[in-house]
């Protein structure tokens, strides 16, 4: 008990230290640029005793839940030998996590509100709505082709820069075709996906298929899951935009 | 009272939000697998913790950071602050928005070294590594390629100049970088693109840019505003290459003295 307190202290003095930069920044711009006091001391310190503890807890139950499982499916997987299956869950998890991602639900509504506005749409709720949905969905179906590949790249140990570079020449093309309004929210689209709990798990299998997998190096073939699933929406989303009209 | 009351709420969201990862998760071990999850009361409270971090780092965001972060933002990008002491309309120069940049440097940098996903995958390099990456040295490395990232986005809004000229020479950067890394660490730099922007990073950087294409005359919050996130994510890819290549050529040049 004595023990795991000490771990416990010493991994919040760790994120006291993650969050002093943050803190640093605010106070600095604050008081000296923007010359105003904080608003509401009291709140701002709770505030940050919350995220602190949070984020201890977080890394606390990621070596012991969300790593663990990732590794021992990924195992499972390579053991019972079928690809199959292995593909159908990679999928699964693109997609299953990626749809209800807040960050992609405040994105996808925020860009219906700006393409209404702009006049690329009709200003109504349901067709806002209905754009928002779809743009959800092009790029949750992206993310789930996307581990899909990367899977498939692990089994087969293809190295990743072709497939990567591929992709990169893909966007700049649909770049050339894609209307403008599309581009910016495409390309932020990439960045948006990949959310706190999926990262773990799907790095966990990334590197537990590749140590399972005789001839694999899980530092080599291991990452790189997530550069396909923040690739693979750019090229959607810009074909999404294209489906749309512009 | 009413902070036990709004972290249960936070729970719940988090909770819903866990949940099609957990059936999938769920189905798969028990459907296709048919095996029982190892060490599965360890793995339960390891969720739990995640679920209880998650919930608290995000009711904690939700209190002191993002209101403040957003405030500033807005502030520093009001055309009163930019402007002050200046006549309005007269003709803008982009140095006039120095601190907007140093803001973006600063925000971007200091999300990052805060951002969990990160923290998740730095680990899991360090592991896998055998200790041959510093999961600190990969985290500071990456968060130098956002804050370059987000301060150049922001020089594209105030400047006007269409995104895929820069995103499409960064792609060229990467490509050529690509040829000449150490293969080790390839895969990671891509990953850490990705892994960037998430939970902390994309509130805050969503609100600067939006704010910023709003504020200058000429820009319009659909083209400009967004894309900062995309540069957040192409920059610590060269940033991370760039590491390597230096600790490379580091150690090259300690071993040809040594000889």
């Amino acid at each position: 008990m004595h023990q795991q307190l000490i771990v416990f202290l010493k991994s919040l003095i760790g994120s006291c230290k993650d969050l002093l930069p943050i803190i640093l920044v605010i106070a600095f711009f604050q008081f000296v640029v923007l010359q105003q006091p904080l608003p509401n001391l009291g709140d701002i310190f709770v505030g940050l005793v919350l995220v602190v503890l949070g984020l201890t807890f977080f890394i606390y139950g990621l070596e012991m839940g969300l790593f663990p499982i990732g590794e021992s499916m990924a195992q499972s997987f390579a053991r019972k030998g079928s690809i199959w299956w292995l593909l159908t869950f990679a999928f699964c998890l693109g997609f299953g996590t990626t749809v209800a991602e807040p960050s992609l639900i405040a994105v996808a509504k925020e860009a219906a509100n700006v393409a209404a506005n702009g006049g690329i749409i009709e200003l109504s709720d349901v067709a806002q709505a209905e754009y928002a949905n779809g743009l959800r969905f092009t790029v949750a179906f992206s993310v789930g082709l996307a581990i899909v590949v990367g899977v498939l790249r692990i089994i087969r140990g293809w190295p990743i820069h072709y497939l990567i570079i591929g992709g990169y020449v893909m966007v700049v093309i649909m770049t050339a075709f894609a209307p403008k309004w599309i581009i910016g929210i495409a390309y932020d689209s990439g960045g948006v996906t990949t959310s706190t709990i999926t990262v773990p798990l799907v790095t966990a299998l990334g590197v537990g298929l590749a140590s399972a997998i005789k001839g694999r190096n899980p530092m080599i073939d291991g990452f790189g899951l997530i550069a396909f699933a923040s690739l693979t929406p750019m090229v959607f989303v810009m074909a999404y935009g294209m489906a749309i009209g512009g | 009272m009413e902070l036990l009351y709004e972290f249960l709420n936070t729970l719940k969201a988090t909770i819903v939000d866990v949940i099609p990862i957990l059936s999938i998760i769920l189905v798969f071990q028990l459907l296709v697998i048919r095996k029982p999850i190892p060490k599965v009361k360890q793995v339960g409270f390891g969720f739990l913790y995640v679920l209880i971090g998650l919930a608290l780092f995000l009711l904690g965001l939700e209190k002191a950071l993002f209101p403040l972060g957003k405030m500033m933002a807005e502030q520093l990008t009001d055309p009163s602050f930019i402007y002050a002491g200046q006549e309005l309309n007269a003709s803008t120069s982009w140095l006039d928005y120095t601190w907007v940049y140093v803001f973006a440097a600063a925000i971007g940098f200091s999300t990052t070294i805060a951002e969990p996903s990160l923290i998740a995958v730095a680990i899991k390099a360090e592991e896998v590594s055998g200790g041959g990456i510093k999961a600190n040295s990969l985290r500071i490395s990456v968060a130098i390629g956002v804050s370059i990232g987000i301060a150049l986005g922001s020089y594209r809004i105030v400047a006007g100049h269409p995104i895929h000229y820069y995103i499409i020479t960064g792609y060229i950067i990467v490509v050529i970088q690509t040829m000449f890394c150490p293969k080790m660490i390839i895969p990671l730099a891509y990953d850490s693109g990705g892994v960037t922007t998430s939970t902390v990073t994309v509130p805050l950087v969503a609100a600067l840019g939006l704010g910023l294409a709003s504020t200058i005359p000429g820009r319009s919050p659909l083209i400009d505003g967004f894309g900062l996130i995309a540069f957040a994510s192409l920059c610590p890819i060269i940033a991370v290459m760039a590491y390597a290549q230096l600790t490379q050529i580091n150690t090259q040049e300690k071993q040809q003295k040594k000889k």
